[in-house]
């Protein structure tokens, strides 16, 4: 056992773990989008949970840090809250900000973050890059939709953990990354019963199609 | 003319099963099996990206991934008139992307696709080496300096036509 002090709070926890698992359980929220708990390498790439750590000049990810004896953290400095709302208005930027029509919408991270953070849900002072395919339909029974997806990973983590390998991956790069399931050709995994993915997406970038049948039976005819 | 297609295809993923046989089933053959793929059919067709999974026991989703990421792989076979517009600094300073876009619009196809007639493809590519001639198409072989969104037309038009003319002698020859 270790101690840290966390906004000048005391709070033991193991030696080793990261610092976002242990502030999280302590009670102590840091805003987040691509983390997973108990993740061994997380991605850090939402860029969300900067924190100040005493001694360090840069900003560091809690996600990626390991807690260390007697490290001093704090959560909720004026440039961290900036550079938070930075990174949340570049997301919104690449986001269809359409909450009404939205199937997440009222239990949206983005929309809790946008309240935690004070940002308007809209892209300014950012211009708005959308991706010209709305809907993804090739998987048998999940719609994609990639103005919605923030690509956290989060869907392609889960489905390997429970699954062995994941039907997800990252396809094409830059602006134009999508999550993709390319062929679907993988008997093993039961996307119907799973839906892991949808579960755990963040907003509403993965949705059950309506008409979907068991996804098995309808792989015959793609 | 789609059967036809179909067993060309089957035939060209047979063969490239049996080149997978030299590679190890390590993560790290995947890009040089798409390398070899790629460098013998000059695309990467779907079905092979399904076979590599196979052999390297990665889902198929994985190999597209990787595929995508790098701008080297094709998902497209080129066409006979494979068209590459230059967008280097220079050329991109000079407007090569509205170029781009004009082949795009006449074509009727996006960057990387091949016109269904498999006449013509559209690539972009970096610098072809002669930026004082920018903004430059490359149509085959044929560097193209100077180019200008009304210019885009006629080279379309000069190869169709081409193609017309020498299928009327072909014919007459037959016939005379």
């Amino acid at each position: 056992m270790i101690f840290i002090n966390v906004d000048e709070k005391k709070i033991s926890c193991e030696e080793g773990r990261t610092l976002l698992d242990v502030c999280l359980e302590n009670g102590i929220y840091i805003p987040n989008l691509c983390h997973v708990k108990g993740m061994q390498t997380p991605p850090a790439s939402c860029r969300m949970c900067m924190v100040a750590i005493d001694g360090e000049k840069k900003p560091a990810m809690a996600c990626t840090t390991r807690v260390r004896e007697n490290m001093t953290v704090m959560t909720d400095t004026p440039e961290i809250r900036h550079l938070q709302r930075t990174a949340l208005r570049l997301l919104l930027s690449v986001h269809d900000i359409d909450c009404k029509n939205c199937s997440a919408n009222k239990h949206c991270e983005l929309q809790n973050l946008s309240r935690f953070l004070k940002v308007g849900l809209k892209a300014a002072p950012y211009a708005t890059l959308l991706k010209e395919t709305a809907i993804d339909r090739t998987h048998p029974c999940l719609d994609y939709y990639p103005n919605r997806c923030l690509l956290c990973g989060k869907c392609i983590h889960v489905c390997r953990q429970k699954n062995g390998q994941s039907v997800f991956t990252f396809a094409r790069r830059g602006f134009k990354t999508v999550i993709s399931t390319f062929g679907f050709d993988n008997p093993d995994v039961f996307c119907g019963e799973c839906l892991a993915c949808v579960e755990i997406c963040p907003v509403g970038a993965l949705v059950v199609r309506k008409d979907a049948v068991n996804s098995n039976q309808k792989e015959e005819d793609t | 003319m789609d059967q036809n297609d179909n067993i060309d295809e089957t035939k060209m993923l047979r063969d490239i099963e049996g080149r997978l046989g030299v590679f190890g089933r390590e993560r790290g053959s995947l890009i040089p099996i798409l390398q070899m793929i790629q460098e013998k059919y000059q695309y990467l067709p779907k079905g092979a990206l399904e076979i590599v999974g196979r052999h390297l026991e990665i889902p198929s989703a994985e190999v597209f991934g990787v595929a995508t990421f790098y701008n080297q792989f094709r998902f497209h076979p080129p066409g006979r008139h494979p068209i590459k517009v230059c967008l280097g600094t220079a050329c991109h300073v000079r407007g090569g992307d509205i170029i781009l876009e004009n082949f795009e619009r006449k074509l009727e196809i996006k960057e990387g696709e091949t016109t269904p007639d498999q006449e013509f493809s559209i690539e972009k590519v970096a610098c072809i080496g002669c930026c004082a001639l920018a903004p430059v198409a490359l149509v085959g072989e044929t560097v193209h300096g100077g180019m200008a969104p009304s210019k885009v037309e006629g080279l379309v038009l000069r190869i169709e036509v081409e193609k017309e003319m020498r299928q009327r002698a072909g014919k007459k020859e037959q016939d005379g």
